[in-house]
């Protein structure tokens, strides 16, 4: 019997869970720079994939190919495929309008980025600039949104202060509420704890265990620890490349490659 | 032979006071407090000037007159002093400037910083900026010689000076200022607020106005603030365009003089020194400071009040 090694195959394979999305031979490019080389996995439905690996290995660049981020600057090309679940569409395709794929996929920041505006109009902005007027539905999502962010008992006093007055957590999880409240299928976490003190890290991780039920979650950390408590698939990346993607409790506890289990275990990185 | 004993002058471990080392620095430092203070002491020898020349007019004419009256004619045998006609041409003649270069300036702001490639920006802002260095007297000529005829085209009755066509020149003339600062204010948004309105599907035109604007407030309130100052104090271009004569009107399509415009023509003028006609420019000056003023202040407390928090 030959086995097939991670890196040739490179999806875990879970039969009972099916599959949000699935990222086919997809590189990157900014400019000439091959930023990601010929990736190969599977976000699985309503389950949290982390990607972890050292600085500068693409962790990022791979997060936001998923949202089409990168399409805001010039000189950048994607080769290959994402395509979305249960459509079937490659979400990489030009016949694609990226402001319909950040529609279904939103994304938080590292650093908390709420807009100028009100607590309530923070939350409220990705159903107005789909057109949402009704106030009824405004604020019914809205209170949803901040419910499912566990950020509701603490501002519903306060919906109409500026969100600035929020404390740096408060800020994230108004961040979290905002991408929650257009009921995206996938949500992108792009170090969302760096810039947060451990208790508001702790009340993030938990609110990312609670979402799971909800969508869909890939998550950039450079904390393995936070990997290894959030996510239930955790991928290495090096140099642009997907190394291992398993199960997270193979990668951290029997990694296949020697690679992994070096930065897992703190030898390299 | 004796030893002598080592001179302790250059040990390293003597602590002193160097009086050559301190003079320096006090010289240096009364130095650039002097530079600070001659632009302070300047603006307040300007209002000290103002206030002083305008006391004596006001022994002459009382304020309630200089407040209420509905004529200007303090060169006539039949003077009268009321300031009001200045005032009115002065905010006409600003109020259609802005007209001009509030919208346009924001909208070229808009479109520099949030749409314009890399080459069209670079290409187009120093022409915005030559537009900004053109001599104002020039942009009086343009209005009275060029945009008045084609305005007369449009509107047969408009006489051959206007605040309308002042205005308008005025306007164009402004919007380099208006358009330039308030770019620099959007610009200066930071990219992550972008992002965020990107992630969440906005388009370039939602992500420019809902996000960009209201983060960069308090610049594009200043941009405007400047435009308004601008309008008020410009002197040259009403002064060509506008006809000199101080007439109360809100109509812009009637000639009409603002107070820069009026304080040109004394300044030009044969008036003997300390006569009632020559002190009424320290009085229409010293009007002209407190308008300024005003918007100053707004300008600043608006800046305040949406100070840059992102």
């Amino acid at each position: 019997m030959v086995e097939n090694s991670p890196r040739d195959n490179p999806v875990a394979d879970v039969t009972s869970i099916s599959c949000k999305s699935e990222v086919r031979d997809l590189s990157f490019y900014y400019g000439a720079f091959n930023a990601l080389k010929n990736i190969n996995m599977r976000l699985h439905e309503k389950q949290v994939t982390a990607l972890i690996g050292p600085s500068g290995c693409g962790k990022s660049t791979f997060l936001r190919c998923f949202n089409r981020m990168h399409d805001l600057y010039p000189g950048n090309r994607y080769v290959g495929e994402i395509i979305l679940h249960p459509d079937n569409v490659n979400i990489l395709s030009r016949n694609v309008d990226p402001i319909e794929v950040r529609m279904r996929v939103s994304m938080v920041f590292q650093k908390p980025n709420p807009f100028p505006k009100s607590i309530y109009e923070n939350v409220a902005y990705g159903l107005r600039v789909r057109g949402v007027r009704q106030r009824a539905v405004l604020d019914e999502k809205v209170e949803q949104a901040l419910r499912d962010a566990a950020l509701w008992d603490e501002v519903k006093d306060r919906l109409n202060q500026l969100a600035y007055n929020l404390s740096g957590g408060q800020q994230q999880r108004l961040c979290i509420a905002r991408a929650l409240a257009t009921d995206p299928e996938i949500l992108l976490f792009d170090e969302p704890t760096s810039a947060l003190d451990p208790i508001a890290t702790a009340s993030i991780e938990e609110l990312i265990a609670d979402l799971k039920d909800k969508v869909t979650i890939l998550i950039v950390t450079h904390n393995m620890q936070q990997a290894a408590r959030v996510s239930d698939y955790t991928a290495y990346m090096y140099l642009g490349e997907v190394i291992e993607f398993d199960v997270t409790d193979t990668i951290f506890i029997k990694p296949k490659n020697k690679q992994t289990e070096d930065y897992i275990t703190g030898r390299f990185g | 032979m004796t030893v002598q004993p080592p001179t302790d002058t250059n040990s390293p471990g003597k602590l002193g006071y160097s009086y050559s080392r301190h003079v320096g620095e006090r010289f240096i430092e009364a130095t650039l407090f002097l530079m600070a203070f001659v632009s302070v002491a300047i603006t307040l020898a300007i209002v000290v000037m103002l206030v002083k020349e305008s006391v004596v007019f006001f022994e002459h004419v009382s304020l309630w007159d200089f407040l209420t009256d509905t004529q200007w004619t303090p060169l006539f045998d039949d003077a009268h002093y009321g300031i009001l006609p200045l005032i009115s041409g002065t905010v006409v003649s600003s109020a259609v400037a802005l007209s001009v270069a509030i919208p346009m300036g924001t909208i070229t702001a808009i479109y520099l910083s949030e749409f314009a490639p890399f080459a069209v920006r670079e290409v187009a802002k120093p022409f915005l900026e030559l537009l900004g260095g053109v001599p104002t007297v020039v942009y009086g000529y343009f209005a009275l010689l060029f945009v008045t005829p084609l305005l007369q085209k449009i509107f047969p009755q408009l006489p051959g000076f206007s605040l309308l066509s002042a205005g308008l020149v005025m306007g164009i003339m402004i919007i380099p200022y208006v358009s330039s600062m308030a770019e620099d204010a959007m610009r200066a948004v930071p990219m992550h607020l972008r992002e965020g309105s990107y992630a969440m599907g906005a388009t370039r035109l939602q992500t420019a106005i809902r996000v960009v604007m209201p983060a960069a407030f308090s610049g594009i309130a200043a941009a405007y603030i400047l435009g308004i100052s601008r309008a008020v104090g410009e002197t040259m271009v009403v002064a060509v365009a506008a006809g000199m004569q101080p007439n109360l009107t809100w109509n812009p399509m009637e000639p009409a003089a603002t107070i820069t415009a009026y304080i040109v023509q004394v300044s030009l003028g044969d008036l003997p020194h300390g006569s009632i006609g020559y002190q009424t420019i320290f009085a229409a000056g010293l009007t002209l400071l407190l308008l300024t003023l005003i918007f100053n202040i707004i300008g600043h407390m608006l800046r305040k009040r949406y100070r840059e928090i992102y």
